[in-house]
């Protein structure tokens, strides 16, 4: 009788929607804790913590905001590969805005002298972050144009911007990286208030889009969308309407995962900045459980899902395997984490939980 | 209808025994038996969810049975996987045609074993091969170069059952509702093919829901219901009204009703029609119509397949619009064509195809049924969790849904479940008009019974319901007034009790 909740209770565990998910981190983290001594130790410095695990999150922040984006779009059974590009593009026009010298705005020359001071800033903090910001979701809403209303293919359409966007970025540079030295935009990638900054932006981000599609119909709406448009528009649902909210929105999660990225290496590098990132995009929200071919999601399971990724990367890093290798043993270890979501596995899964609930 | 093959009567092909299958929560098939003789024409009818599909998938190795045995000719076998089944001569044609249409019919049939000529592909040789197959298996003559999408669902059929019979060179043909979206003059097609293979000693098991044909082609009945074994007869000795007792359990006394409700109602009917549509038309999709439905009625739409009855359906909906003419509802002008325009006018459209325009799959029951009033109130009204359940409940009540719960994925529901799901969408958006394109196809006869009456209270209630059924009989019992459709054009206009013949004469086109 006891046996019987318990294995109840087991397999309601393994069929919940984060159980794999969490599964991979834990097993990740597991590895680190026997390989690596000391990976859980946190210190504290002036009152705020660090150590291997805190950095495992700030550096998985980008991604994390990226993938929250990704989620939604991916439930529509879309993709977005553009979300790299469009953080360079972010991180061009904050720079610019900050130090527009570059592109032959003349600054009196009383300003001239302070260019390069930690606390100038030709505009300020909040209208920089505003119009950043407002130029990422222009860049989401040509997507979402293409998709929903145009009928081009999610990853044709994205494509377009991903191998454009990097010209489009250099463009508003002049072509020049731009270094930042306007140490409160630093805060937002590098500040740390116990956690680090990125962290609590990831958070509220989480909250509010969390709140967004789950106590309104959009989430619902996104699901329905992705499972079946037709049915979905003779439902009434204005599903053209929904593919342009999300690409939309991932646009806008790029702008912010731009103005974290770019604020953590001080410079617009329009080369570098969310380089390949909009595959560790996709692939949190694979690890998260959510099917490319649209439908169900989560958010938090996505979350965890960039977790695992960064947790690969981090230990690969203390490990000490070069550079140069990192990338291949990254895509093994992927390989091995993803084929926890195999059907084989699952099948495994099903097997050792339903053996133990026959037992007498 | 005796069969007409010389082969002996007692071969047993297939011999089921004692098999049983549970899921959980339910018992699909409980000590169930079934066999198949060499040469006849064995039809597996019951409900949905009687356990049809679970005993052929236990047949063709997709499912493992708990207990029980299977022998072919005499040998008992356990069916690992569906292509061992394959191998051991059991073929399945399914509904939805599992061949490729962008590929040509002698692709098709010869995928896999293209007969080659210096490491490529000889097409002369395979068009010929493909062809004298077609002709010697089937007897029939088509242009194997084509693609096969380019043909009608019954040559596809067909041609899927070429291959599995040469190819697979299958002894037992398994046709899954092979009928359900075939013209009469296409059925008859497949059906003298079947009498053909019957002839040569092939063993056929045809499921379907129309018992008509099941009297047309059949040589034994097997009824199952609720996972159980009801009985297995010879056709001729078992009449229609038995067989229905069989499948549904209870007597049909509801049909009964339905004449007398209906002709109470006739005097409720409101002089002010509710839906009208004036010369409302598209080109080259529907020519331009009158069409109006008054409130407490129940406008039929007859036809034949392709007659222009769903595009209609469309046009007053919304989904399309119209080029030509004028709709009105409640006496305003529609300007506006859209789905959610139309919910928020009072229109309802449960759509011809239940699969791909009507359930989605994932979602749960609940989440289902308030998919259109959800829509309707748009993205930011949102019905709480506690009231969608409330919703669902009330319409599960209602329309005496089978489902565990109402958290459960819409996919796993039985079809007729899932119909009467997508009406409770629409009735909870409360609706004053309410087109039901084909609500009764593939379902069990209980449950199109029990819809049918449906279609009557909700007029009672006085709403204006389209009706729309390639079965004739079912439209001329629900319906007060029938618009006959023919070509894509409105050609005529018919009170409900109208004689069949004239409804048939109108559909052929003659009435113009």
């Amino acid at each position: 009788m006891n046996r019987d909740k318990v294995s109840r209770v087991i397999s309601r565990i393994t069929q919940n929607r984060l159980f794999l998910p969490i599964l991979a981190l834990l097993l990740i983290l597991l590895f680190d804790a026997i390989f690596i001594p000391g990976f859980f130790r946190i210190q504290v410095r002036d009152n705020d913590l660090y150590g291997r695990v805190i950095d495992i999150m700030r550096n998985a922040s980008t991604v994390m905001v990226l993938a929250i984006g990704m989620t939604l779009v991916i439930a529509t059974g879309g993709i977005d590969l553009s979300v790299g590009a469009v953080m360079a593009i972010a991180a061009s026009v904050a720079a610019i805005m900050m130090n527009p010298t570059i592109i032959g705005v003349q600054l009196p020359p009383n300003l001239m002298k302070f260019i390069n001071d930690p606390n100038f800033t030709y505009s300020p903090l909040w209208e920089v972050i505003l119009v950043t910001l407002i130029v990422a979701i222009v860049c989401g809403l040509w997507n979402g144009v293409l998709v929903a209303y145009m009928d081009i293919q999610a990853m044709v359409a994205t494509l377009i911007l991903m191998i454009a966007g990097r010209g489009i970025a250099q463009l508003i540079t002049n072509g020049v990286r731009i270094q930042i030295f306007y140490e409160p935009y630093a805060f937002i990638g590098q500040g740390w208030i116990l956690l680090p900054f990125s962290l609590y932006i990831v958070a509220i981000l989480f909250a509010i889009t969390w709140l967004i599609t789950r106590k309104t119909a959009i989430g619902m709406f996104i699901e329905s969308v992705g499972i079946n448009p037709k049915a979905s528009h003779y439902s009434g649902i204005n599903e053209k309407r929904i593919k342009l909210l999300v690409y939309t929105f991932s646009g806008l999660c790029a702008g912010i995962a731009g103005l974290i990225a770019s604020s953590n290496i001080k410079t617009s590098d329009a080369y570098n900045i969310g380089k390949t990132i909009e595959l560790d995009a996709i692939l949190a929200v694979v690890i998260g459980g959510t099917a490319m071919t649209g439908g169900r999601f989560s958010l938090p399971a996505s979350l965890i899902g960039a977790l695992v990724i960064q947790a690969i990367t981090t230990t690969m890093y203390a490990l000490g395997v070069p550079a140069f290798a990192l990338q291949a043993i990254k895509g093994l270890v992927v390989v091995l984490v993803i084929l926890l979501y195999s059907e084989p596995f699952k099948a495994f899964l099903n097997k050792v939980t339903s053996e133990k609930s026959h037992q007498p | 209808m005796p069969s007409m093959s010389s082969y002996n009567q007692d071969t047993l092909l297939v011999e089921m025994r004692g098999i049983s299958k549970s899921f959980p929560g339910v018992q699909a098939l409980d000590n169930v038996d079934f066999d198949l003789r060499a040469g006849e024409v064995h039809a597996l009818l019951g409900g949905n969810g009687a356990g049809k599909s679970t005993l052929i998938k236990v047949l063709t190795g997709v499912l493992k049975p708990e207990h029980g045995q299977i022998f072919l000719q005499g040998e008992e076998v356990t069916i690992r996987s569906p292509i061992h089944a394959q191998e051991l001569g059991i073929s399945t044609v399914y509904q939805e045609i599992n061949l490729c249409p962008n590929l040509s019919v002698a692709e098709n049939i010869l995928i896999g074993r293209e007969p080659m000529k210096r490491g490529m592909i000889d097409w002369k040789t395979m068009n010929a091969q493909a062809d004298e197959i077609l002709r010697r298996v089937l007897g029939m003559d088509i242009d194997v170069t084509r693609f096969l999408g380019s043909y009608s669902v019954a040559i596809q059929q067909m041609v899927a059952i070429a291959r599995a019979l040469e190819i697979e060179s299958a002894k037992v043909l398994i046709l899954d509702e092979p009928t359900s979206s075939l013209t009469a003059t296409e059925t008859q097609q497949l059906f003298s093919v079947m009498r053909k293979l019957r002839g040569e000693g092939v063993g056929i098991i045809f499921i379907t829901h129309f018992i008509d044909q099941v009297y047309e082609i059949s040589d034994r009945i097997t009824v199952i219901r609720n996972g159980n074994l009801i009985g297995c007869d010879e056709t001729e000795s078992l009449s229609k009204i038995e067989l229905i007792f069989k499948m549904i359990g209870r007597s049909i006394t509801v049909l009964d009703d339905m004449s007398k409700i209906k002709e109470e109602m006739a005097d409720d009917i409101s002089e002010e029609s509710v839906l009208e549509a004036d010369d409302l038309g598209k080109f080259e999709w529907i020519q331009p119509m009158d069409l109006e439905v008054h409130g407490g009625e129940v406008l039929g739409l007859a036809g034949l397949v392709g007659s222009g009855r769903t595009e209609t359906a469309l046009l007053l909906f919304g989904i399309d619009t119209p080029d030509s003419g004028t709709l009105k509802m409640d006496g305003k002008t529609v300007r506006r064509f859209s789905p959610t325009n139309s919910i928020h006018l009072g229109i309802a459209l449960s759509p011809e195809d239940r699969k791909d325009a009507g359930i989605v799959e994932d979602l749960t029951v609940r989440e289902n049924i308030i998919l259109a009033l959800q829509s309707g109130q748009g993205w930011f009204k949102h019905i709480n969790v506690q009231q969608q359940k409330q919703v669902a409940e009330e319409f599960i009540k209602l329309l005496d849904i089978a489902t565990p719960s109402v958290d459960q994925p819409v996919k796993n529901l039985s079809g007729g479940n899932q119909q009467k799901v997508i009406l409770a969408r629409w009735l909870a958006t409360n609706p004053q008009v309410l087109i039901l394109d084909e609500p009764t196809r593939g379902i069990d006869v209980g449950t199109k019974a029990e819809i049918q009456k449906l279609v009557l209270t909700l007029a009672k209630e006085g709403k204006a319901v389209i009706f729309i059924s390639s079965e004739l009989e079912e439209v001329m019992r629900c319906s007060h007034r029938v618009a006959v459709l023919s070509d894509r054009e409105k050609v005529g206009e018919f009170s409900g009790d109208v004689d069949e013949h004239v409804l048939i004469e109108a559909m052929a086109g003659s009435a113009k």
